[in-house]
């Protein structure tokens, strides 16, 4: 039985009524970023501490302990996505993830000519990296169509050819939220000896991601997405492809050895991608917060998800002045703009009423064209999230009143 | 000035947001530009200003922008309009002054009162304020 309500009671941001605008916060911007449980930050706070050493220095106990730790912590993330140990880069977010397969692979392997395939629905962090490699190296980037508001496979075969040497798509789009068949689009991309890179960071916290199942080669993701800490993600990969590619940053940790004449030896994936002093307490609250999620069960919050999704657009179906540009999406994401007032009017009354949701293009600029409209209203759910908050969200919305009550009240 | 009500406010508000007067390419060359856009919300503006000698003689803009950005910054226009370079400044310090809760001059922003309470909404402030920064970096060097 999927209990909400102790599962809330592990989160401060819910037990310590935070308020806004000096009403219950209700949170529903959980595509930005989710609330932390008790645990994932005691994770953080004991290295701080009790085990205050650095990495990769085993020369005395404290220091053995952390790099243990770090590597359980790694282990409890190569099992969520089902990759081996080895292939788990940690990263600064999902964003670093993708600039890393970016600079460490795409510049290294591509030429004047070779075709990045990616679609106008990606975050900027699936889209500028590639643009810059395009830069650098004279590739040309491609997009896929959007169907209705999907990333169907049949639709890549249209564009992708021999040139073809990378497919970037999100598995999860952060606007629409609908699923891609990442699976589909990776044999495609296989069949023309291309690459696929997956951006999960809407993904990975929201249903399960089998990374060999799926047979694709780069997976990126963010933990604090999914209750674990800012500031640390993981890049995962092939391990040959993680053979394969250069480090993006070099240093201390990432070599065994360096001579004077310029000649280096890096250490193998993961440790090669690895420069500097890490970020220890990031990673032990990853490492806990995917222990979280595995505990509460990832099917069972995808279920959650989707019923407080279904509940809400039951509520709202009959309102002619909201409109839903995803209603069978089911993933969390609601996507929505009300007839005649502009979206950032929308949070900003929202905001008023204590709630949080995101207004704007979601950094996705180039999927204005698509949906006719510059701008959106967006409420994501989380595990958290309870029919409560979101009946709280609905009557704000249809019992709106003017835009301006957020100014004058 | 009178004292304005809540209800006037808001109605000056949405009157310059449904039918801002000053929302329009310029009418002939000689206008200086600035190109706001921000990156918390939609806006998307260009604010022009005629300045011929020590004169804002006209102010205009054109773009994509919500009803705080739009009836903010067609208000603006309004003030500046007319005005001496000095005053025109003066006018937008005050405006600033008052996003930030310190003292002002009321008598100088007239209508642009009605944004008073912006504070309260702290993430729209850049929203308010668009067009005076923008009208701002073209009276910097004159």
């Amino acid at each position: 039985m999927y209990d909400v309500y102790k599962i809330r009671e592990q989160f401060p941001m819910l037990t310590n009524a935070i308020k806004m605008q000096n009403k219950p916060l209700v949170f529903l911007d959980n595509c930005s970023t989710t609330f932390k449980p008790q645990c994932v930050i005691d994770a953080m706070n004991e290295y701080y501490t009790k085990y205050n050493s650095n990495s990769h220095r085993g020369d005395y106990d404290l220091s053995y302990k952390v790099d243990v730790m770090i590597e359980e912590a790694r282990k409890e993330i190569a099992t969520l996505v089902n990759a081996n140990e080895n292939e788990v880069v940690f990263t600064d977010g999902a964003t670093g993830a993708l600039n890393l397969v970016a600079y460490g692979y795409a510049l290294k392997f591509l030429k004047k000519g070779d075709e990045i395939i990616i679609s106008v629905a990606e975050h900027a962090s699936n889209v500028l990296p590639w643009f810059r490699i395009a830069e650098l190296t004279g590739a040309i980037i491609k997009y896929v169509d959007i169907v209705n508001g999907k990333l169907l496979p049949e639709s890549l075969r249209k564009v992708i050819t021999d040139k073809t040497k990378i497919v970037s798509l999100a598995q999860v789009g952060n606007v629409l939220g609908y699923i891609a068949d990442v699976k589909e689009f990776a044999k495609i991309a296989h069949e023309y000896g291309a690459i696929m890179v997956v951006d999960g960071a809407q993904s990975v916290p929201h249903l399960t991601v089998d990374f060999k199942d799926l047979d694709i080669d780069f997976l990126a993701f963010s933990a604090h997405k999914m209750c674990g800490p800012t500031g640390i993600g993981a890049l995962v990969g092939k391990y040959q492809l993680l053979c394969d590619m250069d480090p993006f940053t070099t240093g201390g940790g990432m070599n065994s050895v360096f001579k004077k004449d310029g000649t280096v030896d890096y250490r193998l994936p993961p440790y090669k991608f690895e420069a500097g002093t890490l970020n220890i307490a990031g990673i032990l609250g990853f490492g806990r917060a995917v222990k979280f999620i595995k505990e509460i069960g990832i099917e069972n919050i995808h279920t959650h998800d989707q019923e407080l999704i279904d509940y809400a657009i039951e509520k709202l179906k009959d309102y002619d002045n909201i409109i839903i540009y995803n209603k069978d999406a089911r993933n969390g994401i609601l996507t929505f703009n009300i007839k005649g007032v502009f979206p950032q009017d929308e949070s900003t009354l929202l905001n008023y009423k204590g709630i949080a949701i995101r207004s704007g293009e979601h950094c996705a600029k180039l999927l204005d064209n698509y949906l006719e409209t510059k701008a959106t209203c967006r409420m994501s759910t989380y595990l958290y999230t309870t029919k409560e908050e979101i009946d709280v969200f609905v009557d704000a919305i249809i019992n709106g009143g003017d835009i301006l009550d957020a100014y004058f009240n | 000035m009178p004292t304005l009500t809540n209800d006037m406010m808001r109605s000056i508000i949405m009157d310059h947001y449904s039918d801002p007067q000053n929302k329009h390419q310029p009418p002939r060359d000689g206008y200086e530009k600035v190109h706001m856009h921000s990156d918390n919300c939609i806006d998307d503006l260009d604010i022009f200003l005629l300045v011929e000698g020590n004169i804002i003689t006209d102010a205009c803009f054109d773009g994509t922008a919500c009803t705080i950005s739009t009836s903010s910054t067609d208000i603006m226009c309004d003030l500046l309009r007319g005005k001496e370079i000095d005053e025109g400044r003066k006018i937008i310090d005050a405006f600033h002054h008052m996003m930030h809760e310190e003292e002002f001059d009321a008598d100088l922003l007239d209508e642009a009162i009605v944004f008073i309470n912006t504070s309260k909404q702290a993430a729209r402030i850049r929203c308010a304020t668009i067009g005076w920064n923008a009208a701002e970096e073209i009276l910097k060097d004159k």
